[in-house]
């Protein structure tokens, strides 16, 4: 692909998180990449472009941006470039997965990288389990359309037994995680 | 229920927000905040199956219904809406355009009184939101966190120990929280003060958006301020950064632009806002640009004192229903847009010189 401003091969692919217009998707030479990113530090979005541009001028090169765009997500297969082309994650686990190359992008964007706010009440499910969580609904939904019913049961009753484990919602709470999804889904598996 | 008489009930009604009343009413139209919450156990939205995101909405649609004091809740499938009734509720402010433009399972859950909406499969599967009427975010919040922490008692939401809430934008990542202040501010764009007060906010961490038109002429003055970042403070830090520094000091501003024109020019500003109602009350078509324009003159003037008679949450209400799809459901029908300018027109007429303001708007 060229660039959209010159002949050269388009190196960097970035999207502009605008709102309220939407993302807005640029194919640029490395050269003008630059040119386009220091020019949107002025935007009054806070976005994933302004990040980038900093770390480019922070001097990341070329290759590097190569490499990492290679790196895919063993959760839901998202690759690293396709974040820098949308702006939009994949998946919880890919804080856990992309997290050396998140945290400079955090900085650039909020110039904080620990989050100091609210917090759930009961403990948070560790970024392994809602790995294997996302991992096993996928596996489900594969055994359901193989029509292997039996599996999918068994992985239904592993997640079931995983969310309780790690919600443990109180005793007065009338939404309890017993009643959940998994009864609907096995309804239409039937 | 028929979902159509049901937006037709809903048309006529107008939110708590609208109220025109809460403190600072007559700059600051709403306070809004809103939460990104994403589910432990289902990928972000993008990589989501056709088969998760049905999941995760009817997983999270049977979780709020179980909620105590929520049984009043409107729960709204917007994939089967007819694209009018979208756009209804995008102008009502209870969705996004985003959500409304979208593909795929998605749904909006809303309390009679419009104050609560959330939103189910945006870009994150949860986006809690909650309206307020004048400047007014304790209260907003106060009423946010409650029903945060009911839905968290049901559903295991994606944290990190580290980096807070997890959401599909980095942008997002901490808190989730996005609050947002509208305000009208007439006065500092007819004295071209507007810019140079924008720019002296653009270091402190906000940001300043056109909230109609999007670089239309007629943007009816309104503009939105927000926060920029999400993490690393926390959620009563960003409350006080937009509500106790920011907006005070443009209101501030606004005030003085308007004492600066009534003193100066109080025969030109009231001429002005005389043709502004006397076009909006004797037109036979007009646009909705064009409205806004006139609308947002006129409010001033109710605020100024120049004009009496006009309740301010009259002139609230219209900036809504004089949109192209309140029009058509108040009318009962699909309208093309010239027959949409006479529609709003008449309903312009029946509402201003009706003149007594509270009136139920229909
Ligand atoms: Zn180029
Ligand atoms: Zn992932």
């Amino acid at each position: 692909m060229k660039c959209q401003y010159c002949e050269k091969p388009a190196t960097f692919h970035i999207t502009e998180l605008t709102e309220p217009a939407g993302p807005k998707i640029m194919h640029l030479c490395e050269e003008h990449a630059r040119g386009f990113l220091q020019k949107e530090s002025d935007s009054p979005v806070a976005s994933v472009t302004n990040a980038l541009a900093k770390q480019l001028q922070l001097g990341q090169s070329k290759k590097e941006l190569a490499e990492l765009d290679q790196k895919e997500c063993p959760v839901c297969g998202i690759s690293f470039f396709e974040f820098r082309n949308t702006g939009r994650l994949g998946c919880p686990y890919d804080y856990s997965f992309f997290e050396t190359d998140l945290i400079p992008l955090l900085t650039n964007i909020h110039d904080a990288i620990e989050h100091v706010g609210k917090r759930p009440r009961r403990l948070a499910a560790s970024a392994d389990s809602q790995a294997e969580m996302i991992q096993l609904r996928r596996e489900m939904e594969e055994a359901v359309e193989l029509e292997n019913y039996e599996r999918a049961s068994e992985i239904r009753d592993e997640l079931k037994r995983m969310e309780r484990e790690l919600s443990r919602p109180a005793a007065d709470d009338p939404a309890s995680a017993d009643e959940d999804l998994s009864s609907r889904e096995g309804e239409n598996q039937s | 229920m028929n979902q159509e008489t049901d937006f037709t009930s809903l048309a006529k009604s107008s939110g708590e927000w609208l109220r025109g009343t809460g403190p600072e009413s007559d700059i600051v139209i709403s306070s809004r905040i809103r939460l990104a919450r994403n589910l432990a156990d289902f990928p972000f939205i993008r990589r989501c199956t056709d088969e998760d995101r049905d999941n995760i909405e009817r997983s999270v649609r049977a979780r709020m219904e179980a909620m105590e004091d929520w049984k009043e809740i409107r729960y709204i499938d917007i994939e089967e809406l007819a694209e009018v009734d979208r756009q209804f509720l995008v102008e009502r402010q209870l969705i996004s355009r985003e959500i409304a433009e979208a593909d795929g399972s998605r749904a909006v859950a809303i309390d009679p009184g419009e104050q609560y909406s959330v939103m189910i499969n945006e870009e994150d599967h949860l986006r809690i939101q909650v309206m307020q009427s004048g400047l007014d975010l304790q209260t907003a919040w106060a009423r946010i966190d409650a029903l945060d922490d009911k839905l968290e008692g049901s559903i295991l939401y994606a944290f990190h120990e580290k980096y807070g809430y997890l959401t599909a934008c980095p942008t997002n990542v901490g808190t989730g929280l996005r609050v947002s202040v509208m305000l009208h501010l007439p006065a500092l764009v007819i004295t071209r003060q507007i810019e140079k007060v924008f720019r002296s906010m653009q270091r402190i961490n906000v940001t300043v958006r056109g909230l109609y038109g999007e670089g239309s002429q007629y943007s009816g003055d309104f503009y939105q301020v927000s926060n920029q970042v999400t993490l690393g403070h926390s959620e009563q830090s960003l409350l006080a950064l937009v509500g106790d520094e920011v907006v005070p000091q443009i209101i501030q501003y606004e005030r003085k632009a308007r004492a600066f024109l009534i003193e100066q020019n109080q025969q030109d500003l009231h001429d002005d806002v005389s043709r502004a109602m006397g076009i909006l009350s004797t037109a036979k078509k007009i646009s909705s640009e064009e409205t806004m324009h006139y609308l947002s003159k006129v409010r001033m003037g109710v605020n100024l004192g120049l004009i009496g008679d006009v309740a301010l949450a009259t002139i609230n209400k219209l900036f809504i229903h004089t949109q192209p799809a309140h029009l058509q459901k108040l009318h009962g029908r699909v309208l093309g847009s010239s027959d949409r300018n006479v529609q709003r027109a008449t309903y312009l007429q029946r509402h201003l010189l009706g003149g007594h303001g509270q009136g139920e708007l229909n």
